[in-house]
């Protein structure tokens, strides 16, 4: 293998992740505060028309990002009234919003089928790109792939040496507590979710805008659900979302990889990586006694009822 | 797909409600389709040929489907819905649908089915389906005259024997042109994943492809190679739009003149329940307009090769053919058979995958 190669297959696996890492980074705040959206899909289908609509309507395609992120916060709104307000079963809302969402998208979209729009083009940054081996990688990119970096770099921050972040994993580890401790625990819960929804939202709109610019019906073909594997396989931690995005948006070009250098494995064996992958993660995080509480929120999908 | 009974049950609930307002009595023609029709691909082009239709026979038809229906005993239990609604002619358009279509058939003889790519027939049930294999290898010669590493990019869904005949089809026809043409295959399991499509097309251009075309639902291989600068075959529609200067011609499907020719039939009544098997002939399969990029030649060539065939002078599969391993599978003067095509599980010489 030589260096272009390695190159360009390095490119191709960041590309590939960068939606799963928009949707995990969203996903992983709200499940920090204790909220258990499985609406992904959902969301990021309504953000992926919606950004492709308004590129496609009004030439811009800096409006359609802003506008599959709103859309994505939007109907994240509507889980989170029904979740946190009326106190429902979490799964079963998300679950609900996805198939919502794949609805509403489909009928947004009718119109748009078959339309096609100039994508975002490549943005190299100066001297940067030049880098061998992982310049083109991280810095030959579009700025779909840029944002996600930024956000990512920014949830971690948060996360790490804030006091909101602080709050949001108080809140997702015992909102009772943090009630008592003054916190609005509805109010944080509820920004969680909004930000979830924006981050599936903007995912959506990375892949219309600049993956495959374009809109057919169900265009995210399961990422969310991988992004919410993901957020399991990370164990809800923001640095090893990144790796993880990357890790799964390796395996699901690998498979084509191989098969064009002539190796003969099993592709669908391949395709499953990912998801084999998580549930060996999970498989060892129940089996070690206690070792659950270690990692995911400890109320995580949990009503809280606010007291009187 | 978790939502697809919902989505059957309120598009059936919907036909129901439409339908139960006629009053002068038009020839009810319903589709049961497999993917949404939004997929761009398969479904797009069966309800693209729907309105065409529906268009055409005006207020003698009134048309409507029903997407996303799983197949298996969904979509039985939809046949069994439209045939109890008064339908009098049901258009089942995907390979699964074969053995519901027949169960329900039996409980309603008085209604008249067609079901697309299948292989049986029974007293009020025909099949159709199309040679899209012909227009593949209009669509091969195109390509192998253009590649100029000898290596063109094939993205395919599943190997099973309609996508194994076209890429067979595409790899002699660009063997017509260009006998060292080599045509890499990458299987991605899947009908319609744009972003996975698009990987496909961009890891083949990696390995010095520089003619990609596919068999999977959506444009993104097409995209793929307008981003890299590299030729490109459709399929399904002309997707020229995708990619104005990768796109070379595409192999298109035309359902619209099967279902003209039954629906008048029914109208007539002349309907018999009939296998039909379509290609460049009827006009079902077409090549798409050919990018200027494409010399003269080429374009004199294909077309000549395509009355060829229109007229039975030139079959796609005709002999010699080898196989991958170099065995001699068809002899010269020899072709193979409709039902040795329907049963197509291997690849010929030239083949990569």
């Amino acid at each position: 293998m030589d260096l272009a190669l390695l190159e360009n297959i390095l490119f191709a696996t960041v590309r590939t992740g960068t939606p799963l890492l928009l949707v995990a980074l969203g996903a992983m705040i709200s499940e920090r505060s204790g909220v258990l959206n499985l609406g992904q899909e959902g969301m990021i289908l309504v953000g992926a028309a919606c950004a492709f609509i308004a590129a496609y309507s009004a030439d811009s395609l800096m409006l359609g990002v802003v506008i599959g992120a709103l859309a994505g916060a939007l109907v994240s709104l509507i889980f989170a009234f029904v979740a946190l307000t009326l106190i429902s079963n979490q799964v079963a809302t998300g679950l609900a919003l996805t198939i919502f969402g794949t609805g509403l998208s489909a009928f947004l979209g009718a119109e748009y089928v078959g339309q096609s729009i100039e994508g975002m083009t490549r943005v190299e940054l100066p001297l940067l790109h030049k880098i061998p081996l992982i310049g083109p990688a991280l810095f030959g990119q579009d700025l779909m792939v840029y944002l996600g970096l930024t956000l990512f770099a920014l949830v971690f921050w948060t996360m790490r040496s804030t006091r909101l972040g602080l709050i949001i994993r108080a809140v997702g580890e015992n909102p009772q507590v943090a009630h008592a401790l003054g916190y609005k625990v509805l109010l944080v819960r509820y920004a969680a979710v909004l930000f979830g929804g924006a981050m599936a939202g903007l995912a959506g709109a990375y892949l219309s805008l600049s993956y495959t610019p374009m809109w057919a019906e169900g265009i995210s073909a399961g990422r969310g659900w991988i992004a919410l594997a993901l957020v399991v396989f990370a164990s809800w931690r923001t640095e090893r979302i990144l790796m993880g995005a990357w890790l799964f948006g390796f395996a699901s070009i690998l498979h084509l990889l191989l098969q064009g250098f002539g190796y003969d494995v099993p592709s669908n064996l391949l395709a499953m990586l990912p998801y084999a992958v998580t549930i060996v993660v999970l498989v060892f995080m129940m089996s070690r006694k206690g070792a659950k509480g270690l990692f995911a929120p400890r109320s995580l999908g949990q009503p809280y009822h606010p007291p009187q | 797909m978790k939502l697809t009974p919902l989505l059957a049950l309120t598009a059936a609930l919907l036909g129901w409600s439409l339908a139960s307002q006629a009053d002068d009595k038009p020839l009810k023609v319903g589709f049961v389709y497999v993917s949404p029709i939004g997929d761009a691909g398969w479904t797009y082009m069966h309800d693209r040929a729907r309105k065409i239709v529906e268009e055409e026979f005006g207020d003698k038809i009134e048309t409507n489907y029903v997407e996303s229906v799983a197949e298996g005993a969904d979509s039985e239990r939809v046949i069994r819905n439209l045939s109890a609604r008064g339908y009098d002619l049901i258009f089942t358009t995907s390979f699964g649908y074969m053995n519901p279509t027949l169960k329900v058939a039996r409980r309603f003889p008085q209604v008249k089915y067609e079901h697309a790519t299948g292989y049986k027939t029974a007293r009020n049930v025909g099949n159709y389906q199309a040679r899209a294999y012909q227009a593949r290898y209009l669509a091969g010669m195109t390509a192998g005259a253009m590649s100029s590493t000898n290596q063109i990019g094939y993205v395919a869904a599943f190997p099973i024997p309609e996508v194994i005949r076209g890429i067979n089809a595409f790899t002699l026809g660009a063997q017509a042109t260009n006998p060292n043409v080599k045509v890499k295959v990458v299987w991605i399991n899947t009908w319609h994943d744009p972003a996975k499509e698009r990987e496909a097309a961009d890891s083949l251009i990696l390995q010095n492809v520089d003619v990609l075309t596919m068999h999977t639902d959506s444009p993104a291989v097409i995209q793929a190679a307008e981003a890299r600068g590299v030729y490109s075959v459709g399929f399904n529609s002309d997707m020229s739009h995708y990619g104005p200067k990768s796109h070379l011609t595409a192999a298109v499907m035309h359902w619209e003149s099967i279902y003209r020719d039954k629906i008048q039939a029914v109208l007539d009544g002349t309907w018999e329940p009939k296998a039909i098997w379509h290609g460049l002939k009827e006009g079902v399969v077409d090549v798409a307009p050919f990018n200027e990029a494409v010399p003269e030649w080429v374009v004199e060539k294909v077309n000549t090769v395509k009355m060829q065939i229109i007229n039975g002078e030139h079959a796609v599969f005709e002999g010699p053919i080898y196989n991958q391993a170099g065995e001699l599978m068809v002899k010269e003067g020899e072709q193979l058979s409709d039902e040795e095509l329907i049963e197509l599980e291997w690849y010929v010489k030239g083949i990569d995958g």
